[in-house]
């Protein structure tokens, strides 16, 4: 049941972080350590140096548990922790936008799991948040309840509203695991891989060409043909991206679960081996994005994202906590967007296209730094010194760009649907976002030379949700002051001293 | 914004170049081989400083603008890329002025005025001292007389 009261004495953190702590702080210091190991064997006595820093690393984990404390107020959340330098970190419980339980592989051993507090502190790296890391399952659960629920008139409102059923918005299923692969989040990981193996070999001041197979391999490369070998190395990288890509998918996302609450609040739960519970109060949400990466969109799949005050988009440890559903067929991601938003019209609105400026403006974008480029590169070519696969890249380059930039134009669009600002851009990585008015903190009107001269402008809404700010790319000025005057009104048409007449739906943007 | 700005501005940049015309008169006389070239650089060097001394304050004043309604701010900057900004006084959550050592010579001020977006500070820069405390206990009231956090 949540109550908003918790009992305000210190706490511990579970006691069966004892076990947990001192092997996270081993795991931690582990490159250390095998460079005391790698450093040290070179004048013999290696493993007892990596030994007494595994020592040092378990009396340190163990230190944590006994000096790191908590507790909940009845308005704020703090902690206290460090041993020569203690500090007390507080949050206000009213700043309190989001709480995040996530448990790894070894607290879900233990039954442990973690709690993350995030505030609305956008401008902070760490989100002004703070995390209480090892508590039991059902105490986790316990403090989110508590710290989520409002500050009720009477506490017998609130036992009724925990009374009643949470609504299942969408579940998780196993067939979206073909859309794993065209996520290319593999390539991350297998960037990542690349750079730690490369760090170890170079740390252990191995050379792997001198390894039997790898030299044996190295050897019959050298006599095949170049082309073999670049299409060869394509079609690995490619194998391996999407196996790690649908394995990504299978490990955040398995067992996807998204509900609302009773409580107003919109609770995301998913993963395989560590799992993650998001919890997004409503009266944070300010709208959603809806995103379709080409690859994505290609196949007919999109996600969505939370456009959430205190959320933002892709940072620190909030990080992957604004999503709402994961790559998914697209009907689905539309029927989820509607049923947050409680409109499906924001989503499935034909948008207002930007007109043949804007189109002109996303070729010239391409032509305008891969011709002048490509000549150069010919010119180097033609002149001698340079070969002949630059200005060739290039050239493909510039065929690559010319569909792309016909998308991008093709992706601009805007709209104002019930009180919301539609706006949609991009092509790797289109996006469209669904912003409140409400949400809306402000103008940004940007015009770069050429702009001016065509009397195009970018109109940017400034929240203090998600991404910050959403733009509408190159529209007309009379365009943009009627969009923004539907939304905020009387805010931005005071500031221009001529007031245009509204053009009306058929010729906006196409001045 | 105070006409004094131009001559901060000025300064500024006039410090900026000096710098520059140091270094190469340094390099002029610790090698004395490549004279000529390093000549023919110092001039240019001086002809442009000149030009940007002379132009950039006058088109920078021109092209800043602000105002304060009460209930809205706004602010106007930028040459080639002109960039409007305007924030209802009811979502301002902070008002920072600041001075730096060459403006407080000046008695010149820079007042911000902060939501809760990262995306949209207003920055009105090259107030006199008077006109930024006024505006900053301006903003300062209207911003206190909202509820809420302004998000």
């Amino acid at each position: 049941m949540a109550s908003r009261y918790y009992g305000a004495e210190w706490r511990r953190l579970n006691a069966r972080m004892l076990i947990l702590l001192p092997v996270q702080e081993v795991l931690r210091s582990l490159p250390l350590l095998l460079g005391l190991l790698v450093a040290g064997s070179s004048s013999g006595s290696g493993p007892e140096w990596s030994l007494i820093g595994a020592a040092l690393a378990i009396g340190a984990g163990t230190l944590r548990w006994f000096t790191t404390t908590y507790r909940i107020t009845s308005d704020q959340v703090q902690v206290r922790r460090g041993l020569l330098r203690r500090r007390t970190l507080t949050v206000l419980r009213d700043r309190i936008r989001t709480v995040d339980v996530t448990a790894h592989a070894l607290h879900r051993v233990l039954g442990l799991a973690r709690v993350s507090i995030g505030t609305g502190r956008s401008d902070r790296r760490d989100g002004g948040g703070l995390k209480l890391d090892g508590l039991s399952v059902q105490e986790a659960a316990q403090i989110r309840d508590v710290l989520l629920s409002k500050p009720a008139a009477d506490t017998a409102a609130v036992a009724v509203d925990a009374g009643t059923a949470d609504v299942e918005l969408i579940r998780w299923h196993p067939a979206w695991i073909a859309y794993g692969p065209f996520t290319l989040s593999g390539i991350v990981t297998v960037l990542v891989a690349a750079g730690f193996g490369y760090r170890i070999l170079s740390a252990a001041n191995l050379n792997p060409t001198r390894f039997g197979p790898i030299h044996a391999l190295l050897h019959d490369v050298g006599r095949t043909s170049p082309v073999l070998v670049v299409l060869t190395i394509v079609a690995l990288t490619v194998v391996v991206t999407i196996v790690f890509s649908t394995v990504g998918y299978v490990l955040a996302f398995w067992n996807f679960r998204l509900t609302r609450q009773a409580s107003g609040t919109l609770h995301v739960s998913r993963g395989l081996v560590t799992t993650r519970a998001v919890t997004i109060d409503e009266n944070r949400l300010r709208g959603i994005e809806f995103s379709e990466p080409l690859l994505l969109r290609a196949v007919g799949g999109a996600r969505c994202i939370a456009i959430a005050t205190g959320l933002r988009v892709g940072r620190g440890a909030e990080r992957g906590g604004s999503m709402l559903l994961p790559p998914a067929p697209r009907m689905v991601a539309v029927a989820v967007a509607a049923a947050i938003l409680g409109d499906a019209g924001p989503i499935r609105t034909q948008l207002i296209g930007h007109g043949p400026v804007a189109r002109r403006r996303r070729y010239n974008r391409v032509l305008l730094v891969m011709v002048p480029l490509l000549t150069v590169l010919l010119v180097a070519w033609w002149l001698g010194g340079l070969p002949a696969w630059p200005w060739q890249v290039g050239l493909a380059a510039l065929a690559a760009g010319l569909p792309l930039a016909a998308d991008r134009f093709h992706s601009l669009g805007h709209a104002v649907v019930a009180g919301r600002l539609v706006t949609r851009s991009g092509s790797l990585a289109r996006r469209r976002g669904v912003l409140s008015a409400d949400g809306i903190i402000g103008w940004n009107l940007g015009q770069s030379f050429f702009q001016r001269r065509s009397q195009l402008v970018t109109l940017t809404a400034t929240t203090a949700a998600g991404r910050q700010a959403y733009e509408v790319q190159d529209v007309g000025v009379a365009e943009a002051v009627r969009v923004a005057e539907l939304l905020r009104p009387g805010l931005l048409a005071a500031f221009f001293e001529e007031p245009r007449p509204a053009p009306t739906r058929e010729t906006a943007g196409q001045l | 914004m105070s006409p004094v700005a131009v001559w901060y501005w000025t300064t500024r940049a006039a410090i900026g170049w000096l710098v520059i015309l140091v270094v190469e008169l340094i390099w002029l006389l610790a090698d004395p081989r490549a004279a000529v070239w390093l000549g023919v650089g110092l001039g240019a060097t001086l002809v442009v400083a000149a030009a940007h001394l002379v132009v950039m304050p006058r088109w920078r004043y021109r092209v800043h603008r602000w105002e304060v309604t009460p209930v809205a701010v706004y602010t106007q900057a930028g040459w080639f890329h002109q960039e409007r900004r305007i924030a209802p006084i009811s979502r301002i959550q902070t008002v920072d002025s600041e001075r730096g050592p060459i403006e407080q010579i000046f008695g010149l001020m820079n007042v911000t005025a902060n939501t809760a977006s990262a995306a949209g500070p207003l920055r009105i820069s090259g107030l006199d001292r008077e006109a930024a405390q006024q505006l900053v206990d301006q903003l300062t009231a209207s911003t206190q007389q909202t509820q809420g956090d302004a998000t």
